[in-house]
């Protein structure tokens, strides 16, 4: 797995995953809250097994609690990837 | 013996999604046509869309059956005038729903997922999706049903079952209201390879109950549901009552887990018990919706029963199965088939076995063939009617209904 991958890559990657799972398109942003996509503890744990296939990083239940937005999501990745 | 009749669940809303078409509507008008909705050996769903009625996030985290439930439960709820608010508390509305097998589509995708990327890859939802209580779970969720709810699983009765069910708890007291019904979506290569190895699937991919070239049955998917209310709060709420759940008998073989007992006494004791339930005699039944799955000896051992419990009465009543037009729905049949039987006491036209050519002339009744049959002579007059539902493991469920 790639350290160098920057935020705005797992930001995208991140993107087409809630896409996937039904999101709203036009209310992903960096800003947006997991709570304001409607994305619930179900849809967590499905977005982890994403991340960890897709960017080789782990993310428990807890570590979810200390994540306000999807940019921060996207730069907690990347400081792990 | 105690005849006087029991509390009747009054039926407010029905809906069905089934190889006939979206629809309680279709279900009724279809079979009446006379369509066989079967094609290449299964009864699918084929004008199914699953995107016009569910979100794309449903669409992910619910199995077929599930999914099927909804829309029909959904159909019901709307009719019933319920789907926006409940007529009571919540915690008064139950939800029961049978199911034969769940979620069998996400149990393989599970196994084919841990087999081809390793058990990381197995879906995280792949528990609450395949099981069979997750229909009912959906239903609850989608209508803020707090009142007892739960799964009834008994194979091919499942969806008699629970119905039967939803008529106990509105007896007892503990609901004023309950959505019920059954679902199944196991037109899948395990499921039509296991009841293959069981000589129990038709070979040549045809339904052709109680006809003398029956040679097994057909798999079917599909959901029914109907909303059943405690007759007075129904009646004071203005609702309209499409007709009644009179009554319900249920009884074990105790034999066998997949052949009927030899002469048919188990299966007509559920028939005696379901008149008894309703305090009625055979005398006065119009229509008899069978299992009739169409395999060779449960044809036969259904023929037998009936006219056990219903002496002269069962070569007089017509009797059809609605299997003859959409398969075996397994946990989905026996609602759907309460569905169906109630919209044809109302229409007072009880559809045929479709595509039966020779009856079977070893079976003694009254089977319909070619076209419907006109029910009752006076349209002031209720209607009854049963319609029975036989699982393996030997549960077997027989309801009456009224319209």
């Amino acid at each position: 797995m790639s350290s160098s991958l920057s935020s705005d890559d797992v930001y995208a990657g991140l993107r087409e995953a809630l896409i996937g799972l039904g999101a709203e398109q036009e209310q992903i942003t960096p800003a947006a809250t997991f709570e304001q996509l409607d994305v619930d503890s179900l849809d967590m744990v499905e977005l982890a097994q994403i991340v960890e296939e897709r960017f080789g990083v782990s993310i428990k239940g807890s570590d979810v609690a200390k994540i306000a937005s999807l940019g921060e999501a996207a730069q907690w990745i990347s400081d792990r990837a | 013996m105690d005849q006087r009749p029991r509390l009747a669940a009054a039926i407010t809303g029905v809906g069905a999604v089934s190889p006939l078409g979206v629809g309680a509507p279709a279900l009724h008008a279809r079979w009446q046509q006379g369509v066989c909705a079967l094609a290449d050996g299964l009864g699918r769903c084929a004008e199914l869309h699953l995107a016009d009625h569910l979100s794309a996030k449903q669409a992910r985290r619910l199995d077929r059956f599930s999914a099927l439930a909804l829309i029909a439960g959904a159909e019901a709820m709307a009719q019933a005038g319920c789907a926006e608010a409940l007529p009571c508390a919540p915690e008064r509305f139950g939800c029961v729903i049978g199911t034969g097998i769940g979620g069998i589509q996400t149990l393989c995708a599970g196994q084919d997922a841990i087999r081809e990327r390793g058990a990381r890859a197995v879906p995280p939802l792949s528990i609450p999706m395949m099981m069979v209580n997750a229909a009912t779970a959906t239903l609850s969720l989608r209508f803020d049903l707090r009142g007892p709810s739960f799964a009834v699983s008994t194979a091919c009765a499942a969806g008699g079952h629970a119905l039967a069910c939803a008529l106990s708890l509105l007896r007892e007291g503990r609901a004023d209201a309950v959505l019920a019904g059954g679902a199944e979506a196991a037109c899948t290569p395990l499921a039509q390879a296991a009841f293959s190895a069981l000589e129990a699937l038709s070979p040549s991919g045809r339904s052709l109950p109680f006809d003398a070239h029956r040679d097994g049955f057909v798999l079917g998917e599909g959901a029914g549901a109907l909303v059943l209310e405690h007759p007075e709060r129904a009646r004071s709420r203005g609702a309209e009552i499409l007709g009644y759940l009179r009554g319900a008998g249920s009884s074990s073989d105790a034999h066998h887990m997949t052949a009927p007992r030899a002469d048919g006494a188990s299966q007509a004791d559920a028939i005696e018990g379901a008149l008894r339930d309703s305090g009625i005699d055979a005398s006065a039944l119009s229509y008899i919706n069978a299992h009739g799955t169409g395999t060779p000896l449960g044809d036969r051992i259904e023929a037998l029963a009936l006219g056990r419990a219903l002496g002269a009465d069962a070569q007089r009543i017509p009797v059809s199965s609605l299997k003859s037009a959409i398969g075996h729905t397994l946990g989905a049949a026996g609602a759907l088939e309460a569905v169906a039987t109630l919209l044809a006491l109302r229409a007072r036209s009880a559809p045929a076995n479709i595509g039966l050519a020779e009856p079977d002339p070893d079976l003694a009744l009254e089977l319909i063939s070619e076209r419907p049959r006109p029910l009752g002579d006076d349209r002031q007059r209720p209607l009854l009617a049963l319609s029975s539902s036989f699982g393996f493991g030997g549960h077997n469920v027989v309801l009456c209904l009224e319209a």
